[in-house]
């Protein structure tokens, strides 16, 4: 290992430990790598906005002749409008083109990606010949899909049959909300153990290089 | 004769970028439109059907000159997605509609959304401030929208109690969004002098460094409150443990079904899926959003007949037909 590869590897040691060091309460070693962290992710984002947005996605295109791209650039200059109160309106321009498109284009990629797609994968029938298995299956998804919906259904108050079914529903709901609670807490104590790792091998092993 | 004339050149112009015969446009394809133009030359109280669809093959035009590559004007295969689109939008046009006339529209209690203005109060009675972050992505999800949607109507309640707000983000279009709809509220409220443009202000662009700092934030104000409506990924426990440790309030709502569970963990209300998107229209109790969510109601209802229409049609074997309504192309 040479000097930079060590110098790295403490680096990162030095901010894991600063983060971590949380746990213990907020201190001055904390906010030293907190700052660090956001000073150094707003640089980059900087950069990196630079070259893969306005370099490769607008003045290059524009440069070979793909000129309608002028458009997006200036509804991007229209933000810069901001920075003066007489003419700040003009900024609303290009949120409002922002927010318009995502509601639009959502809809129609909700509709397809899942609303339709779902509904034909929940017409099942309620006995299949493949055996009780898929039977029971089908039923569950038919029963879950149905109750949830209902449990989403805001225009009448959940008492009665209503009621019933809705809270049918928040039982599927929370069932799976319990299988994506113990999946992602596996995949974080993974990362633990990733963390945890680096400290041991690369920073505890870098020890016998110095010392 | 000239409206059609019109029609005809937009066709024609049509034809020419995409490359098809103009023969087999006029006679074939547009035989919907042409059917439906020549309807008034037949009944005369159908004139503004045809004004009507003039002017959606018009507005039509550009978008397909746009679509060249597919090389069709309209795609016919994703139609019963078009029809979904017509039911659900004359939904909310006929809902907002009778929202306007002042006809009572019922929406049940959400229990997380009648606790905002309890916690705000809450924040205003200890002097501490409201911390709400509108999620952690870029305005182009529906989530983040949702989130500055809300964020409008508890800045509307922060500046009639005058508590003070802080709204962290991540992105420069959600700072922008973000200011725009504070300051608004403040202004409607006739607060307008107390509007602090940092109240809405960029901490960092990496997801984690906005974590870091977040709670550090949480730690050293200790605000009484914390609201976090929007689109949340990996952050969302580490965010929602702090406010807990520092002994705010918390309301969360969002529709990543993998993040809620940790919000239903650490937080005292949580707004789950579609419940974001009933908040702004429940808070705000306006028209137009109230016709929104009803009209999803009204959907919602069809969809669920549908189903149970398509589950009986397969169960006995004829769902064939039925079920290729429902593909997605």
């Amino acid at each position: 290992m040479n000097f930079i590869e060590i110098f790295e590897i403490w680096v990162i040691a030095f901010s894991t430990l600063a983060l971590f060091s949380f746990l213990y309460k907020d201190n001055p070693i904390y906010k030293l790598a907190e700052h660090i962290f956001a000073g150094l992710s707003a640089g980059y984002y900087v950069g990196l906005i630079w070259d893969t947005v306005i370099l490769q996605q607008l003045w290059n295109p524009m440069l070979d002749g793909r000129w309608w791209l002028i458009f997006p650039g200036i509804l991007g200059i229209l933000m810069f409008a901001r920075f003066f109160p007489k003419f700040s309106w003009v900024s609303r321009t290009s949120l409002a083109f922002v927010m318009a498109t995502t509601a639009g284009i959502f809809l129609i990629s909700q509709l397809h990606g899942l609303v339709l797609p779902q509904l034909k994968a929940t017409m099942l029938p309620l006995v299949s010949d493949a055996g009780i298995a898929a039977t029971f299956s089908s039923i569950i998804v038919i029963i879950g899909v149905i109750s949830t919906l209902i449990y989403f259904y805001f225009s009448k108050e959940h008492v009665g049959a209503l009621g019933v079914t809705a809270k049918v529903g928040i039982w599927f709901i929370m069932i799976s909300f319990g299988a994506h609670f113990g999946y992602t807490v596996m995949g974080r104590v993974s990362l633990l153990i990733g963390r945890v790792q680096f400290l041991y091998e690369d920073w505890i092993g870098s020890f016998s290089q110095i010392f | 004769m000239c409206e059609s004339g019109l029609f005809y050149w937009a066709n024609g112009c049509f034809n020419r970028l995409s490359g098809r015969s103009l023969k087999r446009e006029i006679y074939f394809d547009n035989w919907p439109y042409s059917f439906i133009l020549a309807q008034p030359m037949r009944n005369p109280r159908l004139h503004n059907l045809r004004k009507l669809s003039l002017s959606v093959i018009l507005a039509l035009f550009p978008v397909s000159a746009w679509a060249q590559s597919s090389n069709e004007l309209i795609r016919f295969d994703r139609f019963n997605a078009f029809i979904l689109l017509v039911v659900f939008s004359a939904a909310v046009l006929i809902y907002t509609n009778w929202a306007k006339r002042g006809k009572t529209l019922f929406l049940r209690k959400i229990p997380g959304l009648d606790a905002v203005e309890e916690a705000v109060g809450r924040a205003t009675e200890m002097g501490r401030p409201v911390l709400f972050i509108p999620g952690i992505a870029e305005l182009d999800e529906i989530e983040t929208i949702a989130g500055i949607s809300i964020l409008g109507r508890v800045a509307k309640i922060t500046a009639q109690y005058e508590t003070p707000l802080m709204v962290p983000v991540r992105y420069p279009l959600v700072l922008a969004a973000g200011q725009e709809v504070v300051e608004q509220a403040y202004i409607e409220m006739g607060k307008g002098d107390a509007y602090d443009k940092d109240t809405v202000r960029y901490v960092a662009g990496e997801q984690f460094a906005f974590t870091a700092n977040v709670n550090g934030y949480m730690m050293r104000e200790r605000p009484a409150t914390n609201i976090y409506m929007g689109a949340f990924f990996a952050e969302s426990l580490l965010l929602a443990e702090t406010g807990n440790a520092a002994g705010s309030i918390q309301i969360a709502g969002t529709a990543r079904p993998e993040q809620l569970p940790f919000f239903i963990a650490a937080c005292v209300y949580t707004l789950m899926g579609e419940e974001l998107y009933a908040a702004s229209a429940y808070l705000s109790h306006e028209p137009v959003m109230l016709g929104g969510l009803k009209g999803q109601d009204f959907v919602k209802m069809l969809l669920i007949i549908a189903l149970v229409i398509g589950i009986l049609l397969v169960t006995f074997g004829w769902g064939d037909t039925y079920v290729t309504w429902f593909d997605a192309v």
